[in-house]
């Protein structure tokens, strides 16, 4: 009985009861689709956030102000936290202190509400810093000019605005040269940036970026800063950059131990890092929640092998009389089983590629070839496994109970 | 010579202790090759497991059976299935036909466990569907056919093999009188080609066309008679 024999049986087994064969397959093929593509979404979400990390510049080194944590600036007054100062930015650019700092900028973040007659906007970044800022972030101008040093020393109240910002006051009107009120205080729009894109969490365009000096004559006074940008000359020296910032400000901090520390550094590294383990959590959920569903499929074809075995016990029992070896009952339930997880599994291939074409809740899934192999490949032991079971209930059938069976 | 089938002090017990049933209490039975045989009794004298066993469907609590000079009632499953494929022929009362398989694949079936190859199998399976008159319903399924027309796929199927023995359990027990005749006439052709026949039946008209017949009751052989109407 050659293996090929057996599989025209398997077929034709599979043929007798083509809806249940469908659904059976489906399951499987569901089971798979959504391994591929549940992955690919958190493969696409992690990319995401490393794109536009990446957008942010690698170079970039953010000093905040404050111990451990997020969110510590409240505690700067209260304890012997130093505030971050402009002078703490200007000792920053020393080249013979620090040679691998390109250049720094402090920044004073806002939040106030822009106004243009009855368009309102309120950026998710409303700063104010230094033209040095715009390198540093790497955030460049579409259209219009950055502020200048004379625009800082002047204290004048000219913005640079994101995209976002920019339709939400003006729709598609060129917003330059116009004049709107933020918190009140009238500011003259003189450029627009480039398009950054979403971090994931904060929309990179919603943005409002005026000279440090204006932001705190009008809105802020002159509170601590927020934060410092640095930009070190190269990835390569981010960092040496960094120590130089710890050497420059535990000095003028009368930082004794690095753990008592009144400010932090984060720079990309540490935010990659954060981002890319947070996205590995969320792709493996993901990717439980659809092995549940392929164990499930799984189940399905035991389940549907093992009736099928009771519905074909006399047709086992008529096999067995006219001398079909185990061996031969055995690998027709077997391959009958694999066939139906097999044609799953490469319509769920099918599937997870088409599935991938689409963006789901806001993604843009890339598909990881592993997940595809691993996908299928798991579908086709399912059906080995799974379909075990019943193929050898089947084949261990004594002949005269089968025959008897009705 | 050799006897087909010797089966010495076979005992087929169902059940355990006090409530066991002996549905075959010690049988010895000799066939012959070539001969043609009815083995009658009323139902529960044993005479289907008696057949089972014969046809190594069913395995005995005691005794020994040889078949064709060959030990079977100690062989494994895997032995047996060669057995059951070359050395027995078996027709059954609802003549156990694959459904939605025609007729030809049918025949083609046995051969196909043995690993004949396809062309071969196809001429051997169409000669046997022409021995018994259906040359011309090969491509049928079995529910488009009349239930002698089955009985005879059955019988080709049987045959196709080139066994032994051919063993046939009621195998008129199903069919109407002009489907019985034919089925009984071509049982008499294959016999008169050499072919030993074992019938088991409770229809005398079966019975009478077989030269020798043995009768069981209880489990045992209570008659061993030749017909006497014809030649042994």
């Amino acid at each position: 009985m050659s293996i090929l024999e057996i599989i025209r049986f398997a077929f034709r087994g599979l043929s007798i009861n083509r809806l249940r064969t469908f659904l059976t397959t489906l399951g499987i093929m569901i089971g798979v689709m959504s391994v591929i593509v549940l992955i690919a979404v958190g493969n696409g979400s992690s990319k995401a956030v490393q794109q536009s990390l990446d957008r942010l510049g690698t170079n970039s080194i953010q000093v905040r102000s404050g111990g451990g944590g997020f969110g510590t600036r409240a505690r700067s007054v209260a304890n012997n936290t130093k505030p971050l100062t402009v002078a703490d930015t200007v000792a920053l650019i020393d080249p013979v202190q620090a040679p691998d700092i390109k250049q720094a900028a402090p920044v004073m973040n806002a939040n106030a509400t822009c106004v243009n007659g009855t368009s309102t906007s309120t950026p998710s970044t409303f700063s104010g810093s230094w033209p040095s800022y715009f390198e540093a972030s790497n955030t460049s101008i579409a259209k219009g000019v950055y502020f200048s040093n004379d625009d800082v020393t002047q204290a004048r109240r000219v913005a640079v605005i994101g995209n976002t910002t920019a339709t939400e006051l003006f729709g598609t009107d060129n917003p330059i040269g116009q004049t709107i009120r933020c918190g009140g205080i009238p500011f003259t729009i003189i450029g627009t940036t480039t398009i950054k894109g979403s971090t994931g969490f904060q929309d990179g365009d919603s943005l409002f970026l005026a000279p440090i000096t204006a932001v705190q004559n009008s809105l802020t006074g002159y509170q601590p800063l927020s934060s410092i940008i640095v930009e070190a000359k190269s990835a390569k020296t981010t960092d040496a950059a960094q120590a130089e910032i710890q050497t420059i400000l535990d000095a003028r901090h009368k930082v004794k131990t690095s753990s008592s520390r009144d400010y932090r550094l984060f720079n990309q590294a540490t935010l990659l890092a954060t981002s890319s383990s947070s996205s590995k959590v969320f792709t493996v959920l993901l990717g439980v929640v659809a092995g549940i569903s392929l164990l499930v499929g799984g189940i399905g074809i035991t389940n549907i092998m093992l009736v099928t075995v009771v519905e074909r016990t006399r047709e086992i029992g008529i096999r067995k009389a006219i001398g079909a070896p185990k061996r031969a009952i055995l690998s027709q339930f077997l391959i009958e089983a694999t066939i139906l997880s097999l044609v799953g599994g490469a319509l769920g291939v099918i599937g997870g590629f088409v599935g991938s074409h689409f963006q789901i809740v806001g993604v843009k899934p890339v598909i990881v070839p592993s997940s595809v192999f691993l996908a299928f490949g798991v579908s086709v032991l399912i059906g080995l496994f799974f379909g075990g079971y019943p193929a050898s209930r089947a084949a261990s059938l004594r002949p005269i109970e089968a025959l008897r069976y009705e | 010579m050799q006897p087909v089938i010797d089966v010495q002090g076979a005992v087929k017990r169902y059940g355990q202790g006090d409530s066991s049933i002996y549905a075959l209490a010690g049988v010895d039975l000799t066939i012959q090759p070539g001969e043609y045989v009815a083995i009658m009794g009323p139902s529960g004298s044993g005479k289907s497991t008696l057949m089972n066993i014969m046809g190594a469907l069913d395995n005995m609590t005691a005794g020994k059976y040889f078949l064709d000079g060959i030990e079977i009632s100690s062989m494994n499953e895997n032995e047996l299935s060669i057995v059951r494929g070359r050395k027995i022929g078996f027709i059954f009362q609802s003549f156990n036909l694959i459904p939605r398989t025609t007729a030809l694949a049918n025949v083609e079936l046995p051969l196909a466990y043995q690993g004949i190859k396809s062309a071969e199998r196809r001429i051997r399976a169409t000669k046997a569907l022409e021995v018994v008159g259906l040359a011309d319903r090969m491509q049928h399924e079995p529910t488009e056919l009349s239930g002698g027309q089955q009985q005879r796929v059955a019988v080709a199927r049987a045959l196709a093999t080139r066994p032994s023995l051919l063993l046939a359990d009621e195998p008129t027990g199903a069919l109407d009188s002009k489907s019985t005749a034919d089925l009984l006439d071509l049982f008499d052709q294959i016999n008169a080609a050499g072919r030993t026949v074992v019938v088991i039946t409770h229809e005398a008209d079966v019975s009478e066309r077989a030269k020798r017949v043995i009768r069981m009751r209880d489990g045992k052989i209570v008659g061993d008679t030749m017909n006497s109407g014809r030649v042994a």
